[in-house]
């Protein structure tokens, strides 16, 4: 069952387990690690990042120009190319292309995008079945939850529990948790799957307005095993997914699996141009928000993103605080800048739940700026009025000590308004200071007190 | 207004002003030898590489590690005495049942292990992903440093599907441990041609 | 040289011998320190909490106590940091500009300004550096893990300058606390369990002392090694310059 609530709360219930939050700590911060390792193999790590970001502000800033491009290559390709500018719009065209066929069941690879417009919940109200084919996803689709991570959709399921779940729903022996004969017994499950679906559906994770083409990066094959078996293929893409030519995925590619898993490569990076003979291509261009939050000249960045989740992985919040604490499709730092241009009122806890501590900038494979975008969507949130009032007039009222010196000196000086406001400094369990902290303790005289007694 | 033009016009109105397409510069390999740095990133990413003189080296390789394989398929010259040949008019579902798949690559990259394939060469998409074992005929002097060099070279390519494969199909997704034959292949075995 | 020394509000306030120890420090390198007696704070709990609308009579009252000096120095990367980004003023922004530029966290300016080469202080105990994320990641002070870069690290090249010190390894080199300004209390659960790893990767390591540049991030541990029970305790890195 999935719990309700914004990331305090939510968060607080993960760590509730502490083993358990040591263990996904410790499961993300070992990808982390594989990450700089292999980073630390490519001297031109930096200026990697540095073209790759430059690529991507070209994308920006010329994306009308490069989508128009792309639609008129992947038609003259033989693509069908769709536009859904929210993601009701998206389901439908997708549920249309499955109606002309008269197909009620698909297989999918993973793409956010599609749990971003919570396809799956719409086309099964329609009476379509939809087959997760990564083996993450499959496992999540199985526990009714959403992915809690974009690169690692399973990373909070430990083995015995994925054992009991495939014990229930594909009959394997009770008390197995062999990762290997898990996968194995997932792996024949889907082949099935496969071998039936008259419908793929892949995401899509580079666009080349040049071409027509598209790229899919998966490392279990699973996207194109759906798609080369199946009469109709469906690509969803998010706008921002462009770049300008087939070379520049020399950049990215470096970059992509180095980021998300410390791989040199996926296993498998597919360039899908032209439906094979007798198949059907569609591509379906998704919008939902990106050309407002293109608009906002402070988190238009946020648009760069490659989803390979190094963000997530170095996050020493996220480790804490699991996926779901986020209660957004996409979670994590990344998710926490873009989850706000969906909806402020909804999300408006997200860029809240971080230290800014920067770790997230520094990993990003196109430097975005992810910890500052946060500082700034505060700014944002308080200022629309989507932080509750209370903390405004507190906030207010440390302003105005704080901007008077004679009455921070008294305020000091009684100890009392430091104890109450900044913020930490009572001692009873509604502090939430003092609930697993001491206090400092007061010292006699404040260093503004000997300062002043020493001039004289 | 359509959707189309609501988006692009949007767009349009939202986009930054323009920024130049940055110049990738020549970065010179952090390695020596291309064959060696493809061996052992091959390796790594669980794909077994073998270097060899002889096309009947290839074919002995396959019996010694594929004993069992009932299906070969392949339309490789060099091993057509021990594969079936097929045809683009295929029905891919057909091919379930194929132990290997044996393909030239006619491009590889050292720092990353992968082989380029593409259904010119192929003419059966499913094939690389839905046979249980896959193994690739390189020359060595087709193998790029980087994915830079790689796609120097096909740049202008024309094809419809074409894939860089780097190792088995794998996934780590439960609790981070390796497991090979997520989908696809099982294995991947490489045989790179120095003659 | 006419350095005006800026104290964060909780260091005032709770930990004057932090302050102390920079002046007199300072003093000692020959600098000649002011303390502009009605500073109060940068405003940064403030803007972090997204009312950086609100800081304006920080920023005012800020610009008016410290822009005659030739050097601004502080105890502290993080409110240092928040000057340099966020410090603005619409009727002064000249000035505010000025500052921002002049303002140093202490320890780059003893290596950057001051060229310190040799410090007469003696801490003979095993001591694990804590890099706080706003002088590391914001200000550079130190190189940080996620880049493919050149180590180096200003506040560890001053302690390596002190007598006796053992300083010890850590299994994340610079992994946040979770003290995070109002994170530390907006967020309880996550920012607590920061801070108890950091703690046992410094104690798992022998540490005896947590050292940092941060007394906000140290005041966060503090709190929890002293709930622990703990016989480790945190020191200001200008505590243990100062020291004899």
């Amino acid at each position: 069952m999935e719990r309700t609530g914004h990331h305090p709360q939510l968060a607080e219930h993960f760590n509730r387990d502490e083993p358990r939050v040591n263990w996904h700590d410790e499961t993300l911060w070992f990808i982390r690690s594989k990450r700089d390792k292999i980073a630390n193999t490519i001297p031109e790590w930096e200026e990697l990042r540095e073209i790759a970001s430059q690529l991507k502000n070209n994308v920006l800033s010329n994306l009308s120009e490069y989508l128009i491009a792309f639609e008129k290559n992947a038609t003259r390709n033989g693509v069908n190319v769709h536009w859904a500018a929210d993601a009701k719009e998206h389901n439908e065209i997708v549920h249309s292309i499955l109606q002309k066929h008269g197909v009620t069941k698909m297989v999918k690879s993973k793409s956010m995008l599609t749990e971003e417009c919570h396809m799956n919940e719409y086309l099964e109200a329609h009476g379509v079945e939809v087959i997760d084919s990564d083996l993450g996803e499959s496992i999540v689709q199985l526990a009714k939850e959403p992915p809690s991570h974009i690169v690692l959709p399973c990373i909070h399921w430990k083995k015995e529990e994925i054992g009991e779940l495939f014990q229930k729903h594909l009959g394997t022996p009770a008390g197995n948790a062999d990762p290997q004969f898990l996968t194995n017994a997932a792996r024949l499950h889907l082949r099935e799957k496969f071998l039936t679906r008259k419908v793929a559906l892949t995401g899509v994770n580079f666009a080349i307005a040049e071409t027509g083409e598209f790229v899919v990066c998966t490392n279990e094959g699973n996207a194109d095993m759906g798609v080369h078996l199946a009469d109709v293929h469906i690509a969803s893409m998010g706008i921002e997914k462009i770049i300008p030519q087939r070379k520049h995925l020399g950049v990215f590619l470096r970059l992509l699996a180095r980021s998300a898993t410390g791989q040199p490569v996926t296993a498998y990076s597919s360039h899908f141009k032209k439906p094979r003979i007798g198949q059907e291509m569609h591509i379906v261009i998704v919008d939902n928000g990106r050309s407002r939050q293109l608009g906002r000249k402070e988190f238009r960045n946020s648009l760069k993103c490659i989803r390979c989740a190094a963000c997530f992985n170095t996050c020493p919040v996220y480790r804490r605080s699991g996926g779901h604490s986020y209660h957004t499709a996409i979670a994590g730092p990344i998710g926490s800048i873009l989850a706000p241009n969906l909806d402020m009122k909804q999300y408006a806890d997200l860029p809240f739940a971080s230290t800014l501590c920067g770790s997230c900038s520094n990993v990003c494979p196109v430097k975005i700026d992810i910890h500052d975008q946060l500082y700034k969507w505060r700014q944002v949130l308080v200022k629309e009025g989507y932080v509750p009032a209370a903390k405004k007039v507190a906030m207010k009222g440390m302003n105005n000590i704080l901007s008077k010196p004679s009455l921070y000196r008294t305020a000091g000086k009684t100890g009392r308004w430091f104890l109450n406001h900044l913020p930490f400094f009572v001692k009873n369990k509604f502090n939430p200071w003092y609930k697993q902290r001491e206090m400092p303790e007061a010292p006699k005289q404040s260093f503004g007190e000997w300062y002043r007694k020493r001039k004289v | 207004m359509s959707s189309r033009e609501k988006i692009l016009s949007t767009i349009k109105n939202n986009q930054p002003e323009f920024a130049e397409v940055p110049e990738i510069k020549k970065f010179a390999p952090f390695f020596n030898d291309a064959c060696e740095k493809f061996v052992e990133v091959f390796k790594s990413v669980g794909g077994k590489p073998f270097v060899v003189k002889t096309q009947e080296e290839i074919i002995l390789l396959i019996h010694e590690h594929f004993p069992d394989a009932k299906r070969i398929v392949s339309s490789c010259k060099e091993i057509s005495s021990i594969a079936d040949d097929y045809t683009i008019t295929d029905d891919p579902h057909s091919f379930e049942n194929v132990d290997l798949f044996v393909i030239e690559s006619k491009l590889a990259v050292a720092e990353n292990g992968a082989v380029w394939i593409n259904d010119n060469d192929i003419m059966i998409r499913a094939l690389p992903f839905i046979a249980a074992h896959l193994a690739v005929i390189i020359h060595k002097q087709n193998i790029a440093a980087t994915m830079h060099d790689a796609y120097n070279k096909i740049a202008d390519m024309e094809y419809g599907f074409a894939t860089f494969i780097s190792g088995p199909s794998k996934t780590a997704d439960i609790e981070q441990a390796l497991v090979l034959g997520a989908h696809g292949p099982k294995t991947m075995t490489a045989f790179i041609l120095n003659d | 040289m006419r350095a005006g020394l800026f104290i964060p509000c909780y260091i005032d306030q709770f930990y004057p011998q932090v302050a102390i120890a920079t002046l007199q420090l300072l003093e000692k390198l020959g600098v000649e320190v002011v303390y502009p007696t009605n500073q109060t704070c940068c405003g940064q709990p403030m803007a972090n909490s997204g009312f950086e609308y609100l800081a304006k009579g920080c920023n005012e009252l800020f610009i008016k106590n410290f822009a005659e000096f030739e050097y601004i120095v502080c105890p502290s990367g993080s409110c240092t940091l928040h000057i340099k980004d966020h410090l603005h003023d619409e009727k002064n922004e000249h000035a505010a500009k000025d500052i921002r530029n002049k303002i140093y966290e202490l320890t780059e300016f003893l290596t950057d300004i001051l060229k310190v080469e040799k410090i007469n202080a003696s801490f003979p105990h095993k001591v694990g550096m804590h890099q706080s994320c706003h002088g590391q990641r914001g200000l550079k002070l130190s190189q940080m893990s996620e880049l493919v870069a050149a180590p180096f690290s200003k506040p560890l090249q001053l302690l390596k300058m002190v007598n006796g010190m053992e300083l010890i390894g850590l299994s994340r080199a610079d992994e946040c606390c979770g003290f995070g300004g109002t994170f530390c209390v907006s967020e309880e659960a996550v920012s607590v369990k920061m801070g108890k790893d950091r703690i046992a990767d410094h104690i798992a390591h022998g540490a005896e002392f947590i050292v940092g540049a941060d007394m906000s991030c140290l005041m966060h541990l503090e709190g929890i090694l002293k709930r622990q029970r703990s016989n480790v305790k945190v020191k200001h890195i200008a505590e243990i310059l100062n020291g004899e």
